[in-house]
């Protein structure tokens, strides 16, 4: 019986193909694009804000809210703090997955790996919350700063406009470090990976031609494992960007993204603008990608 | 006599406990096509990566024209290195691929065109300069990498079994090719390989490897005539390898000796044999016909099989096959012998 059912299915290949991406090509349709349609759908309706209901008409009033100063001023706000948290991450995340993919001994590169993984196996709320001590007012950060008489320094930082706050867990700095402490691992795996897959042979011969470590680094090196800084930096850039739990906890009123969609839906009930805002981070991404293509970063691929 | 190209002084290199070159000296002359053939683990691809630079010597000293070049790195060593798996740089089209050596040299755009254009044209592959190497047959890669290394005119050329992954027919063709473009530029060529048969073909001069050691060194026919040791009569074409109370039955001295199978005459039991012959009497235990040639198995001794290879210049595989099974009388020159010393005899 289970061998003519093999004989059967051995003779059509396609229908095997069929009853493998069935499923999952199902889910991906209907649940996944599915939903994303029902959004973008749902961005073209309008609240009444007399009755408070949603008016399902369509109409670019709701996008139009959304060029208000105060709302792109929240684009600006979470486009640029995605962006310089993926750019200190790739700097951060780079001589590490250097270092795992290139010099550390088969065994301590296991370990190093579970290290970098390692944050990701426990709760990324308690994690947030964890940073919210260490960087408060009473927290390590400061007793460390001021056990060197260098509070001044601490001070001065926070005293920056816009940037800064009362105290690290109250300001964008807080909110950077604790982005960037978040995010490292899908930046470090991706370029380690990419690492790996240069051939030890390529930086040989190009030292075998003249050129000096750097001149390697800079040639052969950091091209070749340039789509892994892009492929780090699309987790990087977009978590970041859709993140709503780091600015609530460790930032100040300042709005992001996240807390808009997060408000819009929630308590004001509006849903035509809360999925307004959500199109604002899936064009930046599209633009993100297309400038990446540009760039050359699927080139290698 | 001019510097040597190349000068190992007693190298050695151990990986930990291995010794994967044990106490090397080799001169590589001025010039000369110089292959080092061994087994693979024989140490010739360290030697190499030691000239490279890429390795360095654990003990001894290396010498390029003269100069101490141990410890260098491979930037600052005027030699240049056709990979195996040729490295072409997959971000970069052919004419950036060769063109890199002279961009590090910071040589100016017009001229490295110029240079560009007359490497590709000697390598035979005018106007492939804005390919990627992803749309290069692999013997078309090949011929970029070496191009790639050709244009800086290195002292010495490095090329570590370039043709091993090319199948038969283009690796003969570019045996033919690289021995003529070494000739035309006149610059030194080092080349690894376990292929006996390419050695051969393309060397002024060859190391044979083994075990981190050389056996021998000579000129193809020299090695090939008179090889120095039972691996090097085994691993440098076949040989019958005779030793102990068979060799003084035949030649009168219990030393061991080497004869290739092609000079032994496969003649009946009632031949004459010259005074300058050796001869031994044995049975045909097996012939195997191969159309050019035929490899019989004759059995001297008990357990000792003499392989005879003869040209099937008159004869057809009905003749060669009625020869199974009988007695017969190997006779041979006895200035193709080779009295065999060193390790393994």
């Amino acid at each position: 019986m289970l061998n003519r059912l093999s004989t059967y299915l051995y003779r059509r290949p396609r229908l095997v193909l069929g009853l493998l991406l069935g499923p999952p090509l199902l889910y991906f349709v209907v649940v996944y694009l599915g939903s994303l349609f029902a959004l973008l759908l749902n961005s073209f309706y309008y609240l009444e804000e007399f009755t408070g209901l949603v008016v399902r008409q369509f109409t670019l009033t709701t996008y139009a809210k959304l060029f208000t100063p105060t709302n792109l001023g929240i684009f600006f706000r979470t486009a640029s703090m995605a962006l310089t948290v993926t750019i200190a991450d790739a700097i951060i995340a780079f001589p590490l997955a250097y270092y795992i993919a290139r010099f550390a001994p088969k065994k301590i590169k296991t370990y190093l790996y579970i290290a970098v993984t390692i944050p990701l196996w426990s709760s990324y709320l308690v994690r947030v919350y964890a940073w919210k001590l260490i960087l408060a007012k009473e927290g390590i950060v400061s007793w460390f700063f001021n056990l060197f008489g260098l509070q001044f320094i601490l001070d001065k930082i926070l005293s920056i406009p816009v940037i800064g706050g009362s105290s690290l867990s109250l300001s964008p700095i807080g909110m950077f470090i604790a982005f960037c402490y978040i995010w490292l691992p899908y930046m470090i795996v991706p370029i380690q990976t990419a690492l790996e897959r240069v051939p030890k042979s390529l930086l040989e011969a190009s030292s075998d031609l003249g050129a000096n470590p750097a001149q390697t680094f800079r040639q052969v090196l950091l091209p070749l494992a340039f789509p892994g800084v892009v492929a780090g930096s699309i987790f990087t850039f977009s978590l970041t960007l859709g993140d709503f739990i780091v600015p609530q906890v460790l930032g100040n009123s300042r709005f992001f993204i996240g807390q808009a969609v997060y408000t819009y839906q929630g308590t004001a009930g509006n849903i035509p603008l809360a999925a307004a805002f959500t199109m604002g981070p899936i064009v930046i991404m599209i633009v993100y990608l297309l400038i990446a293509r540009k760039l050359g970063a699927f080139d290698a691929l | 006599m001019t510097t040597p190209a190349i000068r190992f002084e007693s190298v050695s290199r151990h990986f930990g406990e291995v010794r994967a070159v044990d106490q090397v000296d080799m001169e590589v002359r001025d010039g000369e096509f110089f292959s080092m053939l061994g087994p693979s683990g024989s140490g010739k691809t360290t030697c190499l990566r030691m000239i490279a630079g890429f390795d360095r010597p654990t003990s001894g000293r290396i010498m390029l024209y003269g100069q101490d070049v141990s410890d260098l790195p491979p930037y600052e060593r005027d030699v240049n290195t056709v990979f195996q798996d040729y490295a072409l740089f997959p971000h970069m089209n052919v004419g950036d691929n060769i063109a890199y050596g002279l961009m590090i040299k910071k040589v100016d755009k017009a001229e490295r065109t110029k240079r560009v254009d007359e490497i590709l044209d000697l390598v035979q592959l005018s106007g492939f300069a804005n390919r990627k190497p992803s749309q290069l047959s692999g013997g078309q890669r090949q011929r970029v990498a070496l191009a790639r290394a050709l244009i800086n005119h290195p002292k010495v050329l490095l090329l570590d079994e370039p043709l091993g992954a090319l199948d038969l027919k283009l690796r003969q063709q570019m045996q033919v090719e690289l021995k003529a473009i070494q000739k035309r530029v006149g610059i030194t060529f080092i080349f690894v390989t376990h292929d006996q048969e390419e050695a051969l073909t393309m060397s002024d001069r060859i190391a044979v490897f083994n075990e981190g050691k050389i056996e021998q060194v000579g000129e193809p026919s020299e090695v090939y005539e008179h090889p120095a040791s039972q691996f090097v009569a085994g691993f440098v074409g076949t040989s019958n390898v005779i030793s102990g109370d068979v060799a003084l039955r035949i030649t009168g001295s219990s030393q061991t000796f080497s004869i290739r199978p092609e000079k032994i005459h496969l003649g009946s039991m009632d031949e004459a044999v010259d005074s300058d012959m050796h001869s031994v009497e044995g049975n045909v235990r097996d012939v195997v016909y191969l159309g050019l040639y035929t490899r019989y198995l004759v059995e001297i001794a008990p357990t000792l099989d003499m392989v005879v290879v003869s040209q099937n210049l008159r004869t057809t595989s009905a003749d060669v096959n009625s020869v199974k099974g009988l007695p017969v009388r190997l006779s041979w020159n006895k200035a193709h012998t080779s009295v065999l010393g060193g390790r393994g005899a």
